[in-house]
């Protein structure tokens, strides 16, 4: 990341939110598991005193359980959204913009977006898997991911029509130039357990989770 | 040569082109790149390796200049 402390201007426009750092996220990803935890304790609660009280209620307190299971799940499911591909333009744009994203990052991340098309890219924070629409911060401390739904201000007219590399193209560029006003445009779509998110993405994207972790595993990688 | 490109619908446009001992090609640039600001583009330059910085001015000697649009929260 540079240098020199460089704000993005764009996030004049979130100028409530507090700038992102690693206890801020600390901060956040504790929330995250408070309120998941509010959503779930009650129905793994209402479970057990089912149980307890009449045993024949066991189809309901399945119920129960099955829901403390999905609500985690649903959320995961949102995090993993920020790294689904959008709509494809023509061929000639898409090739094109892909050209220009090669051409700003090195030959192994080049590779892993030909399979998953994602990037993969350090920053102070951990390690930032950038997707058309939204980002994914793996920490240096193991476990959580933080899902950011971040994409080209819609509100621009040439903002439509962009070619898939383009989009990713501009969240990195945002990205290296100022990580932590990323970090606070951002919207944060999910905090929670990294497995989870796994789970629930595709298949083929996986392999650049993988990479994020191996650049995490890295001796000079981030600390926060 | 130097280059300011704009990440847009084609991919990517070339705006302008220009070698510093050139001051036409530079001037034309430099009134490419202030439209392109006014537009609401954003110029960014790589500092080096996964690093980038945002320019107000055109900056002759860069041999990229690209030009983004702004993010926000989706």
């Amino acid at each position: 990341m540079a240098a020199v402390e460089e704000v993005l201007p764009e996030a004049e426009a979130v100028y409530w939110r507090p700038r992102v750092d690693a206890a801020r996220l600390r901060h956040q990803g504790r929330l995250w598991t408070l309120s998941a935890a509010f959503h779930v304790v009650p129905f793994l609660a209402t479970a057990a005193l089912l149980m307890w009280v009449q045993p024949l209620a066991l189809p309901v307190a399945l119920a129960c359980l099955a829901h403390a299971w999905i609500i985690p799940e649903l959320y995961a499911q949102r995090g993993a959204n920020v790294l689904r591909p959008r709509g494809r333009q023509a061929d000639a744009p898409e090739q094109r913009s892909v050209g220009l994203l090669g051409d700003l990052v090195g030959h192994d991340v080049r590779a892993l977006h030909a399979r998953t098309g994602l990037v993969v890219e350090p920053g102070r924070l951990g390690s930032w898997i950038v997707g058309e629409s939204g980002a994914v911060l793996l920490p240096a401390r193991r476990g959580r991911a933080y899902c950011y739904c971040v994409k080209v201000d819609a509100r621009h007219p040439d903002a439509a029509q962009l070619p898939s590399g383009d989009r990713i193209a501009h969240l990195l560029l945002a990205l290296r130039s100022d990580e932590q006003g990323f970090a606070t445009i951002a919207n944060l779509s999910f905090a929670g357990a990294g497995w989870r998110l796994r789970r629930r993405m595709a298949k083929q994207m996986r392999p650049a989770l993988d990479a994020a972790h191996l650049w995490l595993d890295r001796p000079s990688s981030a600390t926060g | 040569m130097s280059k300011l490109i704009r990440m847009d619908h084609t991919g990517h446009s070339t705006v302008a082109e220009w070698t510093a001992d050139d001051p036409a090609a530079v001037e034309a640039a430099v009134t490419a790149f202030g439209a392109e600001l006014e537009r609401g583009y954003l110029a960014m330059i790589t500092s080096g390796p996964g690093q980038a910085e945002q320019v107000r001015e055109l900056p002759v000697d860069a041999e990229l200049v690209i030009l983004r649009l702004p993010i926000s929260g989706g």
